[in-house]
């Protein structure tokens, strides 16, 4: 893999060059905590030191949280073609590289979602190792490193970036830069990075031992503290909106007010709803929150293992700060491992 | 990245369908029959019996219906229909002529395949008679390749029994050893329904070669697990005993995820599960 250098006195550059290829969207502040939005100012490209954990993940670029599939009136149906603009999205930290990679493999199994696809194509991620906070544990879910599925993929090593190129796009992006993008390698750099990921491991303060879960999901399966979660959930479904794994949605027709024109709209739904799984005639096959809540940490941690051959939990820690009653990925670990 | 994929037909665009006949099938379920609105584009698609389609009418939303009809039967597909909630309360207001949206085929349906030189033992139980008839309807019109055929139903009551005259005429045929049966209530039809649930038909299936034979089942959610124990006793093994379960479904194509158990999807692994699916995973029954 081709690897570069960016000097930090070059880093305010970066913009010019991003934008020569689409919308950039960087994480900006939002309240107390980040979202990614779409910049125009040069200065708001920050790199940050640290790996920022917006409100939503990158999912909203990829499956947006509603959108109209078509639009239909009494005497015809047409379907949405809207054009997807090229957008970059930057400041992507490794779990979340992991996060998208796996919902392309979710997205193009067995059937391909062009929705997804679509917009997956027309994704460029620049993602960013940054040290860890007091709710991550990527470490623990082997999501701390990436191979691919980034575009161009940054560390911070003192004085300047160690940037890999891990696609054509990266390629044709840092050959657009080239006065900023420099060929010549540091001597240093290896020991340099080695340093650096010694750092970011020995940062990580959140530890859960996900070491054997998925036997633990079955063999607990009966165990009473889903009960205990289950009275304290409150069905808000706020964990799979902000969770950057989770796929599932709704789809229902709206007629507008003149009752002639409709959409089927597409939006994201939650397991944890309680009418997931209701049928015809008011059977609920998962009526109470417990069952809900087993059927998520369920496809977490053990069910697309099945499926994928790797757990969907990325570390990412945004269950852990959205849960308004701390039930999250490690407190459930650690109800398993009592 | 790259990857391959067809970018038409959408996964999520109906093909429309025009009704051409309706009837009655009890006091709440109706018989349509639905042919393609571009017939020469759509006539010949194909599907296995078991399978379902999306049916949607624009402005109402979209539901999944299990087919009717047999693939031997090509052309007309045929659902029957239970008005029970929102969308069903509408196509049961559409007229002949009128359009619906239809997706699909989608799901494994059974496994024609391996069920073929079998005998075959089908229960069903109320609304299962659905997905059932296409089954039934295959085998009848392939009726050489298959064993012996033998079909137990149960319905709540007479006037809620699909398809009766059919089945009553069919108690004489020699190609299905048939039998029927009402929860309660068979005044009218004594020489040819029996009264109690349908586990109390299988007095009548004997001399069941396990090795050879295929049962199939299904009705509702209650029902699988007292008719799996009356075929466990055949000494059937566990993947020959196939059921076709009910979920709560949106996309058909393994994404929107409201029908997954455990960490497989009812609408591509599904709908059709064997019984050693619901000892391996939780929740099936």
């Amino acid at each position: 893999m081709r690897a570069l250098k960016l000097a930090k006195k070059d880093e305010k550059k970066l913009f010019s060059v991003l934008e020569k290829f689409g919308e950039v969207w960087s994480p900006m502040p939002k309240g107390k905590r980040f979202s990614y939005e779409k910049i125009e100012d040069p200065e708001d490209l920050v790199l940050h030191e640290e790996c920022i954990r917006t409100i939503l993940p990158v999912k909203k670029f990829l499956m947006p949280p509603d959108f109209n599939i078509l639009s239909f009136t009494p005497q015809k149906f047409t379907i949405n073609n809207e054009e997807i603009p090229f957008k970059i999205v930057v400041s992507v930290p490794a779990c979340e590289i992991h996060a998208v990679n796996i919902l392309t493999k979710f997205y193009t199994t067995d059937y391909v979602d062009n929705y997804y696809m679509k917009r997956r194509e027309k994704l460029i991620i620049i993602g960013k190792s940054g040290l860890p906070d007091e709710h991550c544990f990527c470490h623990k879910t082997n999501t701390s490193i990436v191979e691919e599925g980034y575009d161009l993929f940054f560390f911070d090593l003192g004085d300047y970036y160690l940037v890999w190129v891990g696609s054509e796009i990266g390629d044709d992006i840092v050959r657009k830069g080239s006065d900023i993008f420099d060929e010549n390698l540091p001597k240093d750099v290896s020991q340099k990075f080695v340093e650096f990921r010694k750092q970011k491991n020995k940062s990580y303060k959140n530890n859960p031992d996900m070491e054997g879960v998925t036997d633990l999901m079955e063999l607990m399966y009966d165990a009473e503290f889903w009960d205990e979660f289950g009275d304290k959930c409150l069905s808000c479904g706020q964990c799979t909106m902000a969770c950057p794994t989770c796929t599932c949605f709704n789809i229902i027709d709206d007629l507008e007010l003149n009752k002639e024109l409709g959409h089927r709209r597409r939006y994201w739904d939650s397991c944890q709803f309680k009418d997931y799984s209701l049928v015809a005639g008011q059977h609920n096959f998962r009526g109470s929150k417990a069952e809900r809540l087993k059927l998520w940490y369920t496809h977490k941690l053990k069910a697309f293992i099945g499926h994928f051959g790797s757990p969907s939990c990325v570390g990412c820690g945004r269950c852990i700060i959205t849960c308004p009653v701390d039930i999250n990925v490690p407190t459930v670990v650690e109800k398993l491992k009592s | 990245m790259k990857y391959e994929y067809n970018k038409e037909p959408e996964l999520y665009t109906p093909i429309m369908m025009r009704v051409i006949s309706k009837r009655d099938l009890t006091p709440d379920v109706r018989f349509f029959q639905l042919v393609p609105k571009e017939e020469f584009k759509h006539l010949d698609m194909d599907y296995k019996p078991g399978q379902f389609m999306m049916l949607s009418l624009f402005g109402t939303g979209e539901a999944p219906f299990s087919i009717s009809s047999s693939p031997t039967r090509k052309g007309i597909f045929e659902f029957a229909i239970r008005e029970t909630g929102k969308l069903t309360n509408k196509i049961f207001e559409l007229k002949d002529g009128d359009m619906l949206g239809l997706r699909g085929p989608f799901g494994n349906g059974f496994p024609i395949e391996r069920m073929l030189g079998k005998d075959i033992i089908i229960v069903a139980g109320g609304l299962g008679a659905a997905p059932l008839r296409s089954l039934l309807l295959y085998i009848m019109d392939n009726r050489e390749l298959f064993g012996r055929l033998i079909y137990l139903y149960g319905a709540k009551n007479v006037d809620d029994m699909l398809y009766k005259p059919d089945f009553v005429e069919m108690l004489d045929s020699e190609q299905i050893e048939l039998f029927l049966t009402v929860d309660k209530g068979n005044e009218g039809y004594e020489d040819s329904i029996e009264e109690g649930k349908v586990t109390h038909l299988f007095k009548y299936v004997n001399d069941i070669d396990p090795a050879n034979t295929i049962a199939c089942v299904c009705g509702p959610p209650g029902m699988y697990k007292f008719v799996v124990t009356e075929i466990l006793k055949y000494n059937l093994e566990k993947d020959k005993i196939l059921l076709n379960l009910e979920r709560r479904m949106k996309c058909g194509c393994g994404k929107c995820g409201h029908c997954i158990i455990d960490y497989r999807y009812t609408c591509i692994d599904g709908p059709v599960f064997t019984y050693w699916d619901v000892i391996h995973m939780r929740e099936l029954i």
